[in-house]
């Protein structure tokens, strides 16, 4: 059994005897000194001001602090972080998978971080070369003729994709409201159907695990838009009813809008535009591997088929005998894009590394690499179904699912069961979603685990499940006994939010 | 291949296991009708050393911003970045991190958008901002969307002031979500008050300008406020803040601002953050992640993500926004360079940048035929040429001279603006810099 402290050991050693992750960091505004100052300036040249009577006053209230305190702190805080770099971070549909150092230092090159994006076309050939070369990549590997390169994550892209539809439809004269999302999707799909003015309907999973295709063709009418389909699906099951599925929403006159989120398990296996889509967004972050950063940034390229590219966003990026060029305005060729979703032109910085991690796979790499996560996947399924309740018979692709039959009446919930595996040095699966079995737990291994890690984990997995089945349920209750914070109290987080500090007030202090 | 740990025993140890043949078995569920049966047409993979040349080649194609006299901003600005600020955001336990979903094991992250949206709400003025936006075009789109459903309106009025891919951004958002988008052609006050209706939901300004004034948006606020409508001010370089009248004293209800200028570079657009701040009787009809604080089980200090009611993993299509990823990375840096900077590097650092910018627009209106159309600006402002702007920027690149922004290139229907140049100046501005701008200004419109 290796515990968060064992796991951790290197941080806690590095805290010099102290015990750095389980103590107290002090916030920032808590060391204030006034006068000190992190960043030596220069004194600002005598001018008479032009600011037009505009000048701010009073004291704005940031901490003064030096350059070795500010490094300490944030060395500190990183230190109560779980992370890929320190170990196996299952999270289903996330695909945390590692982060190669070459693409942060090709990111980093100046030719490619220090470049405005308003700089003439004619100093830019080199970074518009890397996008043009980044979407061929990307029309390769989708199968799709079109890409759009600026939504900035996942669910801009869904955004997107879902204005190019509307776009499409309004350019046919039909106005149509209703999107069908299976209940196993992620919640961005019905969150961004709703902000782009349809209703959702939700369409329920046949007993294998996929869209109930009857129910499905039940729903299509003239009022339907698209479907929102994530394949494989957050069960991690391949739906293979795809191709009959698109034949149906077009027949209907709809579109099939696939959620990219799982193309992992089909690099170079599956080109997702011979299942009949539209369109899918591309989670850079997550299959092509550009760090999370404890939350973003992603980007969400959104690979069209021939039927929605005409509406594709702004701008675009043409390339002829005089080198390549952005068409930033809705006039011709482009007359038909659907505006503009953000600043500028997209998340450069991403398509660097992401460019750097595909061209590294290469080509005839991808299959590998799908097949490693794909492997892991079921290597995990074979060693756990005996101890838990996978919640589909059958093969997994790149995640497997399991519900909490297994914890049964042991008082154990899914939630201390993830708890309890931070103790054992492990960052916890997904818990409770999908939200169509009860009690999910998913878990994603990715390509990179070796043999020896997932052995590791597969152990820790099946001593808690023994220890859950020998009803020990106060220690799960418990946990994490060995993290830098036990549980914490969520409810009155929201019920009473402290969002900001603030200085202690004389009536804090005396309470 | 180097990212791939098992080896080809490993792989057959572990079909075993599985009970299955071979990989290709593991893929069964695919119909062979839709498996891809050849290799994908593209490159070979190859090693670090290649890839270091390949990438380096078509970076060197490219003129960096560093590499002589530069003037660009128009909503992205070249700051100087302390060397702490990438290191330690190139910490593998920040880099490599999810979103802190599991805080016990994520205080780190978690403290630090706490911190974050402290040092946001401190600059802004305003009582509470969330944990980042992709840009501050986006959360210009978001702001207006969060407007509609306070006031229960759907017409947004936007300033002729507002960075156009601000504005395009809210009306491409606004063209899909159902709300209608009033642009004035002006920032005067009186005009954008008269805009205002009974189904206004908000306006949305800019301070300092697009093109580089700044105004005090205090009766503008007074006026959205007698008439139920919001105030929403964006601020497209935030060192402004340093120095400006922040829009919380101006009595804005919302401000959103770009964050890139603290802790970020240039990227070529992205990725940047988006900085969103409201009143706290606002705070449950906010976009996007917060992080708040709380204690464990033993009492002790500690931060989760809270209000997650109003996001969509937990409220699904009734969410306030459809965010999920955003700028975490981005957030962090922004908060280490604002942490390095604290209250009097702040307030120095835009003191130099304004002061870099009045010696640069003396020095370039004294040239013949140019005029400056700003009264008032901060470290940016607008000039009018004798000739059309995008031919003096294209001909100054040539002699490795980045002069600014023309205005036609983010306004190219407006004819009239084919003579102004955007010109901003920041503390990376040297007095060589300025010469050589003037130098080159002079010949090329003589």
């Amino acid at each position: 059994m290796n515990d968060w402290s064992r796991a951790v050991s290197g941080f806690t050693i590095a805290g010099g005897g102290g015990r750095t992750v389980e103590s107290d960091e002090t916030l920032l505004f808590e060391e204030d000194g006034a006068g000190r100052c992190g960043v030596d300036l220069p004194d600002a040249p005598k001018v008479t001001d032009r600011l037009g009577g505009l000048r701010r006053e009073g004291r704005i209230g940031l901490p003064g602090l030096s350059e070795p305190q500010i490094v300490r702190h944030y060395t500190r805080l990183s230190q109560k972080n779980y992370a890929i770099d320190t170990g196996i971070y299952p999270l289903g549909s996330c695909t945390m998978k590692h982060n190669p150092r070459l693409n942060e230092k090709m990111a980093r090159l100046p030719g490619f971080a220090d470049l405005h994006p308003l700089q003439p076309m004619a100093t830019v050939q080199g970074a518009l070369e890397l996008m043009d070369t980044l979407a061929h990549w990307l029309k390769t590997i989708t199968g799709l003729p079109a890409v759009a390169l600026s939504p900035a994550a996942g669910a801009h892209g869904e955004m997107c994709g879902m204005m190019a539809i509307k776009a499409a439809l309004e350019a046919r004269g039909e106005k149509r409201v209703r999107v069908l999302v299976p209940e196993s999707a992620h919640g961005t799909n019905p969150a961004t159907a709703a902000a782009c003015g349809y209703a959702i309907d939700p369409i329920p999973a046949d007993a294998r695990g996929r869209v109930d295709l009857a129910a499905l063709k039940a729903k299509l009418g003239d009022d339907v838009a698209a479907i929102m389909l994530t394949n494989p699906n957050t069960c991690g099951l391949f739906e293979d009813q795809s191709p009959q599925i698109a034949e149906a929403v077009h027949a209907a006159g709809a579109y099939f809008y696939l959620d990219g989120a799982n193309l992992n398990a089909l690099l170079g296996r599956v080109r997702p535009g011979d299942l009949g889509i539209d369109c899918m967004h591309i989670n850079l972050h997550k299959t092509f591997s550009t760090p999370h950063g404890g939350g973003g940034p992603g980007s969400g390229p959104v690979a069209m088929a021939a039927s929605l590219a005409p509406y594709a966003p702004l701008p675009w990026l043409v390339h002829n005998a005089q080198g390549f060029r952005l068409i930033e305005d809705a006039k011709d060729e482009a007359a038909h894009a659907l505006g503009r979703i953000k600043a500028f032109h997209g998340q450069m910085g991403m398509f660097v590394r992401a460019l750097a991690f595909m061209m590294s796979h290469g080509g005839d790499g991808m299959a590998r690499l799908s097949g490693d996560a794909v492997l892991n996947a079921n290597y995990l399924l074979a060693s756990l179904k005996d101890v838990m309740s996978p919640s589909f018979a059958g093969a997994a692709m790149h995640e497997v699912l399991f519900d909490d039959r297994f914890l049964g009446d042991t008082g154990v919930t899914t939630l201390d069961f993830a708890k309890a595996l931070i103790d054992e040095g492990y960052h916890p699966m997904t818990m409770y979603f999908p939200l169509v079995v009860h009690g999910a737990l998913l878990v994603e291994p990715t390509e990179n685990e070796s043999k020896a890690s997932l052995d590791r984990f597969i152990a820790s997995m099946r001593h808690l499940a023994a220890r859950a089945a020998n009803r020990e349920a106060d220690f799960f209750h418990g946990a994490p006994h060995n993290a830098p914070r036990r549980r914490l109290d969520e409810v009155a987080a929201a019920r009473k939010p402290i969002l900001r500090w603030r200085p202690e007030t004389k009536a804090d202090a005396a309470q | 291949m180097r990212y791939l740990p098992l080896t080809d025993d490993d792989r057959r140890d572990m079909l075993a296991v599985i009970g299955a043949a071979s990989v290709d078995d593991l893929f069964n569920d695919v119909p062979a009708a839709v498996r891809l049966k050849r290799p994908l047409d593209l490159p070979k993979g190859q090693g670090e050393l290649e890839i270091d040349r390949a990438f380096t080649a078509m970076a060197a194609k490219n003129l960096s911003a560093g590499a002589g006299p530069f003037f660009l901003g128009a909503g992205a600005y070249r700051h100087h970045v302390p060397a702490a600020v990438d290191a330690l955001i190139q910490r593998g336990e920040f880099l490599t991190s999810y979103t802190p979903y599991q805080p016990e094991i994520a205080q780190g992250t978690l403290q630090a958008l706490f911190e974050f949206q402290t040092q946001v709400a401190l600059i802004t003025d305003m009582d509470v901002a969330n944990a980042s936006m992709y840009d501050g075009a986006t959360a210009a789109a978001e702001a207006v969307m969060m407007a509609n459903r306070i006031t229960r309106r759907k017409r947004a009025v936007v300033s002729g002031n507002l960075h156009p891919h601000y504005r395009q951004a809210i009306e491409t958002y606004g063209r899909f979500n159902g709300f209608e988008t009033v642009l004035k052609p002006t920032d005067a006050i009186a005009e954008l008050i008269a805009a205002i209706d009974a189904s206004t939901s908000c306006v949305v300004v800019q301070n300092p300008g697009f093109f580089g004034g700044v105004q005090d948006y205090s009766p503008l606020a007074a006026h959205c406020q007698s008439v139920g409508a919001l105030l929403v001010i964006a601020v497209t370089e935030i060192v402004s803040l340093g120095l400006v009248k922040p829009p919380g004293a101006m009595g804005a209800d919302i401000v959103v601002a770009e964050g890139q200028s603290l802790g970020n570079s240039l990227e070529f657009g992205g990725p940047y953050l988006g900085l969103f701040a409201t009143r706290e009787k606002f705070m449950r009809q906010m976009p996007g992640r917060l992080a708040g604080q709380t204690v464990d089980t033993e009492g002790r200090r500690g931060f989760v993500l809270t209000l997650s009611a109003r996001e969509q993993h937990i409220r699904r299509e009734k969410a306030t926004s459809n965010i999920c990823t955003n700028s975490g990375l981005c957030a962090l840096a922004f908060s280490i360079h604002l942490a390095l900077l604290g209250e009097i590097g702040f307030q120095r650092l835009a003191e130099l940048n304004h002061a870099h910018a009045v010696q640069l627009a003396e020095r370039l209106t004294a040239i013949p035929g140019v005029t400056m159309l700003n009264d008032s600006f901060f470290n940016e402002f607008t000039l009018r040429l004798p000739k059309p702007a995008a031919l003096v920027v294209d001909e100054l690149a040539k002699r490795k001279i980045l002069a600014g922004v023309p205005v036609s290139r983010l306004l190219p229907a407006r004819a009239d603006f084919a003579d102004l140049l955007l010109v901003a100046a920041t503390e990376l501005t040297s007095d060589a810099d300025m010469a050589a701008l003037e130098a080159g200004l002079r010949e090329v419109l003589s």
